[in-house]
């Protein structure tokens, strides 16, 4: 009995501390309403949605008054039989992003850090930035103006110089070096920006003394600028591991537009989706494929962040 | 950045020494001098071939380099001609920007600022309230169908503007940043009686113009270059932004309805190819013109928030 009236006495006086929390700091969480309104609205109940992979979506019923089919999305999803090259595709495209990312991004940062003049520096960086600041449009245009098989850049100049037209929205191997080169060519800049400004973080005097112990240039960049860009690195990698299966839909839509022919060479998950959300209006399809993305997502960042954590914690996301 | 780097440059010394400084110093002249040429390059071909006449286009392909013989500026003579729809196009992205960028950044300063606040007992449950989305999402399906349906986004500036008007990062930037305004200036403030929107908006706001203007520029560059939300939820062409038009343009299909539609040429006259180049020079050109003036405020940004949950 007095445990029952105590628990009940403890139950009412957090109720009423947390009354008085509230009432302390209304208007704290006034400023946060906008923002957690936000995220329940456009990321909590778009969660909820995820039960669309499981029914067979009418437009009357909605998300939620949809008629429930068990796994049939799923099973209609595994009989077209594009899922396992769709995965592959996001998968290899997103490695070879990443590590090619990598090495593009701390190169070039470590070159620019190295070279004496100024101008020269300062120009170049700008120019290697440029193309962070367009969009994916932008961008497909470009490939237009190059690739374009009656009118490219390219085909000018093989065809001036007698060689035969090369026609690369009919060549699906061409493709991956393609796009592989386009996201390069986007982001290097911003991401050897991330690295220059750690190195310049860097406590000059690591270099002073070796430059006294008799440390050449090349040994310095070596052993005391890439260990010291680890650190860097380990978070670019870990965040875009975190979206490994998660592609980047501009890139791939805005380049390769919506040619069945590149499908095998250039489909990822999100074209995917779009594609059968958009074009087939199929949303029970759609939705099953991207309950299987997130997922996909979830337990690559959870188990990446788990190890990573287990190695060092200072690199862990959260 | 440049200020930062004279501190290296002391560092070196001025003078060249060892052999393999030498090498480094010539393969970095060459890598980073080709690199930078291939940023630039594509520009370059855009512009010349916005500038060559089409019929030089139609027979010799888009151009290496510009010869003053096929110089021409039809295509933009075609744009100005009839600038309705440009103009439209401008205005929307800009007006888009504009508010949307407002918002973007007041959204994500107002609230990484209460995450920074020791005082605020929540404070570590609300970040992970919002760091999770991060970890894991409903897809596009679900969250295309809210706002279609439910939210009724379809053909409203609410579609061009709430999709990109919060993101976590930005918001984990802002208390990154705010982290380190010294909580004595808010708790000094208290005492005197203010309340906390005072102190946000007279004290807190006035110590962070770095944050706001990288916020600012992350938000308005997504803002600017978004093409996504509007294929998503606009189908009438008046309220078509800049890149979606010129996703339109690229087309060749309908670049030919809307050109031929606009300028009542018969269509086997209507420059085509020449104006894509010029709708990519448009549409692209204020950011280009922008970039050398913002670029240091956004590589500072870089630095201020070192992007950690």
């Amino acid at each position: 009995m007095s445990e029952k009236v105590k628990s009940e006495r403890k139950e009412k006086r957090r109720e009423a501390s947390f009354a008085k929390t509230v009432r302390r700091h209304w208007m704290l969480l006034a400023m946060l309403a906008p923002a957690v309104l936000y995220v329940i609205v456009f990321s909590y109940v778009p969660m909820s949605g995820i039960i669309l992979a499981f029914k067979r979506y009418q437009y009357n019923g909605g998300i939620y008054f949809s008629p429930w089919c068990g796994l049939d999305n799923f099973k209609a999803l595994l009989i077209a039989g594009k899922l396992g090259q769709v995965t592959r595709n996001t998968l290899l495209y997103n490695i070879a992003f990443i590590v090619l990312g990598v090495v593009f991004e701390m190169g070039s940062a470590i070159l620019l850090n190295e070279l004496h003049n100024k101008y020269f520096k300062k120009i170049s960086q700008s120019l290697m930035f440029l193309p962070y600041f367009i969009s994916w449009v932008v961008a497909g245009a470009v490939m237009y103006n190059i690739f374009n098989y009656e009118r490219g850049v390219v085909n000018s100049i093989l065809v001036s110089l007698g060689a035969q037209p090369f026609d690369l929205y009919n060549t699906p191997a061409a493709w991956p070096f393609v796009l592989i080169f386009l996201k390069i060519w986007k982001q290097s800049g911003y991401g050897s920006v991330v690295y220059l400004a750690a190195i310049t973080g860097l406590d000059q005097e690591m270099f002073e003394a070796a430059s006294i112990d008799g440390a050449s240039a090349w040994q310095k960049i070596r052993y005391i600028t890439i260990p010291s860009l680890v650190p860097t690195m380990m978070i670019m990698v870990l965040l875009s591991i975190g979206n490994i299966f998660r592609g980047d839909f501009g890139l791939f839509y805005q380049t390769v537009r919506s040619s069945a022919l590149l499908q095998p060479a250039t489909d990822i998950i999100d074209t995917y989706v779009f594609r059968l959300l958009i074009t087939n209006s199929d949303i029970g399809v759609s939705a099953a494929t991207g309950l299987y993305q997130s997922v996909l997502c979830f337990i690559t960042i959870t188990v990446c962040n788990k190890l990573v954590k287990k190695l060092d914690p200072d690199y862990a996301l959260y | 950045m440049a200020d930062n780097f004279d501190v290296v440059e002391l560092e070196h010394g001025k003078g060249v020494h060892g052999r393999d400084e030498l090498a480094i110093q010539i393969v970095g002249y060459i890598l980073i001098g080709l690199f930078a040429l291939v940023c630039l390059i594509p520009f370059y071909l855009i512009i010349i071939a916005s500038f060559t006449d089409e019929s030089s286009l139609i027979q010799n392909g888009y151009p290496l380099w510009m010869k003053i013989k096929d110089f021409s500026v039809q295509s933009y003579q075609l744009c100005i001609k009839n600038p309705v729809s440009i103009l439209m196009a401008y205005g929307n992205t800009i007006g888009v920007t504009a508010v949307g960028t407002f918002l973007a950044v007041l959204l994500a300063a107002m609230t990484g600022y209460v995450l920074s606040r020791k005082d605020f007992p929540w404070r570590n449950q609300i970040s992970f309230f919002f760091f999770f989305t991060t970890l894991f999402n409903g897809g596009v399906v679900p969250w295309y169908i809210l706002c279609v349906r439910y939210l009724h986004m379809k053909n409203s500036y609410l579609g061009l503007i709430l999709p990109l008007m919060f993101s976590v990062w930005n918001m984990i930037i802002a208390k990154t940043f705010m982290n380190g305004i010294p909580q004595a200036i808010t708790e000094s403030a208290k005492i005197d009686g203010a309340n906390d929107m005072v102190i946000f908006a007279k004290l807190i706001l006035p110590l962070s113009k770095p944050l706001i203007a990288t916020l600012s520029l992350f938000s308005a560059l997504a803002y600017w270059n978004d093409w996504y939300n509007c294929m998503l939820y606009v189908t009438e062409e008046k309220m078509f932004n800049l890149q979606y038009y010129l996703q339109r343009m690229l087309g060749s299909a309908e670049a030919m309805r809307i050109v031929a539609e606009k300028s009542g040429m018969a269509l086997p006259s209507v420059p085509l190819e020449s104006m894509k180049m010029a709708m990519t020079v448009i549409a692209t050109g204020p950011i280009v013109l922008l970039y050398p003036f913002v670029q240091r405020y956004f590589v500072k940004g870089l630095t201020i928030g070192a992007v950690k949950g």
